[in-house]
């Protein structure tokens, strides 16, 4: 049982999970279902990615809920300006992307040049942006967005849902950097000691800056996802997600004193908590309920994986 | 008469996964007699020591206390006994103060309503310490005490429990010539009280000094045991390591006469940082340079200076001659030059990394395409490193955390290796290593400078220093003191300029 564990772990949790709630509902095991899944996945998974960057360097960033919001008030508010809808689209995204990683520099400055413990830096943004976010839009949402905004989030291509593609080249791009690049080398290496890393010459200063810089710009892309979902830019968007988001990451057995993890596991602590999500909800179980699962769910995973190491 | 001697441990044995730790030990502690205990690293001398402080437990073999055959299955039952432990990395909380400190874990003993009374505490652990012929101020807390205060402190913590046996790991590794001798009153007042002491060292001059009695481990079989006045250094040294080993008082050199003008590939002008203090030094190519002193004399903040790990408050380095700039290790790097820090597993390696990795860890630009890991490359660079330094490991994707100490010493020289640096510096590269690999280490140290590097090697061993060197720089208080070329380099004359006051 343990070799079992040892060698799939979470994946076996997961299938677990699928072989349940197939039994228990018809209408889980669809295609079309399936394809929900992952498109209620997707908004956190997205970030679930950038995070497991900072947490593979034993940092955290709790700021990403906030800056979500925050990108998604200013890349919407960007789209009400009287300009020619074929610059003003890219423009807003490239305005949302570019907020996203001016945050994240700000962030990795602030922990490599003034070594202010990431938890604290990034919480002090994480009540900046939500503030300014509500501060931009004197509290009300931004609504009459053009058209072809909303198709972002809602539409599908090939008739997978835009997000889940999004969040499928996020994750294989990010896979790819961490496995084959000398980036996501660097990365382990600062993760698992960072004064000995930097004794071999690594740029710590640099790489953990551009950690946040990626959280960052990936909490920008879902910020506009989300605002595309719901048509509209509101300050409250994305309340409390980092939670979710960290949940997924360390499910997936990243660990959060940093120089282990992957982002498969990320995929796959996202999926077995939308999973999750998603199974009970087909079986309608109250939202309240579904909270305590989740949580229980996650206990358990870690737990697991706890016991495997050993 | 044969007295019943104070400690008796008959046929202990132990055995770890694959390896047999202890192998049928006997060891005898009378009273008030100090005995050393000595062996080469891995032959179970701490092994043994864990079994009577009841940290571990033996799978064969008897414990006795005069006469009466004991079981200590926790370290409490241990201190019952009247047994004290004191560890090389002393078990003392630094935010504490020493009387606290002293009666960790057992503050009842003062305590009325669930209170301490602190006035109490101190007056006992006053007693304690002039117990010892000692003045330590016990409100101070621990982490503004020296070295040698500390253990004075582990040392009053034994006697609050009423000791009788005490065991000591390696007490003077920390500590200067003048605290030695301090160490050995209070050791030499113990003994005048009837304690047993036990005594772990490798520093056999030491032990001659200090001990009634030795007894020599050697891959966890009991050698021999005799009484100091029977054995003579060389005689220890060949029963710790099971051949005769020749002392070379003047080694032969180590690289052929070359009589060919030196040339110069590291200078070092007028460093000065806060802890060290208008130091020159040339470096000439092909050289090992050695780097003699005390702790604390400055010889890794100097190396640290040099690899641009800290930053020096003002001193030019030339390198072959043209002066550069070193801000960071990067830097360094990118010049050739390469630092074995002293702690290779907390400075030197990534424990989680694989041996690849960590070798590979320096020069992944030289092995990449653009961004990308050439796999191909990583995997034959690794190989042909692993082949030379013949490291021991099941594969090279075997996590480091595994490899024994000599192994992992020679990962962080391949990935030295691997940069293809010009400049070397050594910091104690042979701590902790079992002396075969030990000479392989050294063999390595030499072909390197003779392939024309130039290498500094700070060493504390000094025979090591005095084998191997071409010139020996010796510091103390941040200053080179003297360089003592090879003909002239003795133990003395590198320890007169060690201990210079100037």
């Amino acid at each position: 049982m343990k070799n079992l564990l040892q060698s799939f772990g979470i994946g076996f949790a997961l299938l677990l999970e699928f072989a349940l709630f197939a039994a228990l509902s018809p209408h889980f095991f669809t295609a079309d279902n399936l394809l929900n899944v992952t498109l209620q996945i997707s908004i956190t998974a997205i970030v679930a990615v950038g995070m497991t960057f900072v947490i593979l360097t034993a940092g955290i960033d709790l700021s990403v809920g906030s800056l979500m919001a925050f990108v998604g008030v200013v890349s919407t508010s960007m789209l009400k300006l009287d300009l020619p809808l074929a610059f003003n689209f890219p423009f807003a995204i490239l305005v949302g992307l570019l907020l996203g990683a001016a945050s994240g520099m700000l962030a990795g400055s602030f922990v490599t040049r003034f070594s202010v413990t990431p938890f604290i830096v990034t919480l002090a943004l994480m009540t900046i942006w939500r503030g300014l976010a509500f501060v931009y839009t004197e509290g009300r949402p931004i609504w009459e967005l053009p058209e072809a905004f909303a198709v972002l989030g809602n539409g599908r291509t090939l008739g997978i849902p835009n997000p889940s593609i999004v969040m499928v080249v996020v994750f294989v791009v990010a896979y790819i950097v961490l496995s084959f690049t000398r980036f996501g080398r660097y990365v382990y290496a600062i993760g698992g000691n960072a004064e000995a890393a930097r004794l071999a010459g690594i740029p710590v200063k640099r790489i953990v800056t551009q950690v946040y810089v990626i959280s960052g710009a990936l909490s920008a892309v879902s910020g506009i996802l989300l605002a595309s979902r719901m048509n509209s830019g509101q300050p409250n968007a994305g309340l409390m997600y980092e939670l979710d988001v960290i949940a997924a990451v360390v499910v997936g057995g990243t660990s959060l004193f940093g120089g282990r993890g992957t982002v498969t596991g990320t995929f796959l602590g996202s999926m077995l908590i939308g999973v999750l999500r998603n199974g009970l909800n087909l079986l309608n179980v109250g939202s309240y309920v579904q909270q305590v699962i989740v949580g229980v769910v996650i206990l358990l995973a870690v737990l697991l994986d706890q016991w495997k190491k050993r | 008469m044969i007295r019943t001697p104070l400690l008796g441990m008959r046929s202990i044995t132990k055995h770890y996964p694959g390896v047999l730790a202890l192998d049928g030990v006997h060891f005898d502690l009378s009273e008030a007699e100090i005995h050393a205990l000595v062996g080469e690293n891995g032959a179970g001398k701490s092994t043994l020591t864990k079994i009577l402080a009841g940290a571990i437990q033996a799978d064969a073999g008897s414990i006795e206390i005069d006469g009466i055959p004991i079981e200590i299955r926790t370290p409490a039952d241990a201190r019952r006994f009247g047994i004290g432990i004191i560890y090389q990395d002393f078990k003392l909380v630094p935010e504490l103060t020493v009387a606290e400190n002293m009666f960790l874990g057992d503050e009842a003993r003062f305590s009325r309503g669930g209170f301490i009374r602190f006035s109490l505490m101190h007056r006992e652990a006053k007693k304690v310490l002039s117990r010892l012929g000692e003045e330590i101020e016990t409100g101070l807390p621990v982490k503004k005490l020296s070295v040698s205060q500390r253990q004075i402190v582990e040392i009053a913590k034994a006697l609050c429990c009423q000791v009788r046996i005490l065991a000591m790991d390696e007490p003077t590794a920390s500590l200067t010539d003048h605290e030695v001798q301090n160490l050995f009153g209070v050791i030499r007042k113990l003994r005048s009280e009837g304690v047993g002491i036990i005594y772990i060292s490798h520093r056999i001059e030491e032990i001659f000094e200090i001990a009634d009695r030795v007894s020599v481990l050697r891959d966890g079989k009991m050698i021999q045991s005799c009484a100091i006045a029977e054995a003579n250094s060389h005689d220890l040294v060949q029963w710790m390591v099971g051949r005769s080993v020749e002392l070379k008082a003047h080694p032969q050199p180590s690289t052929e006469i070359d009589s060919s003008p030196r040339q110069e590939i590291l200078r070092i002008e007028n460093f000065r940082s806060e802890l060290v203090h208008e130091v020159d030094l040339t470096l000439y190519r092909g050289e090992i340079l050695g780097l003699a002193g005390l702790v604390g004399a400055g010889r890794t903040e100097l190396a640290r200076l040099i690899f641009g790990a800290d930053r020096k408050a003002s001193g030019k380095l030339l390198l072959d001659s043209q002066e550069v700039t070193v801000r960071s290790p990067r830097d360094a790097i990118k010049l050739g030059i390469g630092l074995l820090t002293e702690d290779r597993n907390l400075q030197g390696l990534v424990l989680q990394l694989s041996v690849a990795k960590n070798i590979t860890l320096s020069s992944l630009a030289a092995i990449s395409n653009g961004p990308f890991i050439n796999r191909t490359k990583e995997r034959n660079a690794v190989s042909e490193i692993v082949r030379q330094l013949r490291v021991k490991a099941p594969s090279m994707n075997t996590t480091v955390e595994t490899l024994s100490g000599g192994n992992r010493q020679k990962v962080v020289l391949g990935r030295w290796l691997l940069t293809h640096c010009k400049v070397l510096i050594f910091d104690e590269p042979t701590a902790g290593i079992d002396i075969a690999v030990k000479q392989e280490i050294h063999g390595l140290i030499r072909r390197l400078a003779r392939e024309g590097r130039g290498i500094i090697m700070i060493s504390s061993d000094l025979p090591e220093l005095l084998e191997l060197s071409d010139r020996i720089a010796v510091m103390c208080g941040g200053r080179i003191t003297g360089i003592l070329p090879r003909e002239d380099a003795t133990q003395e004359r590198v320890m007169r300029l060690a201990t210079n006051y100037n």
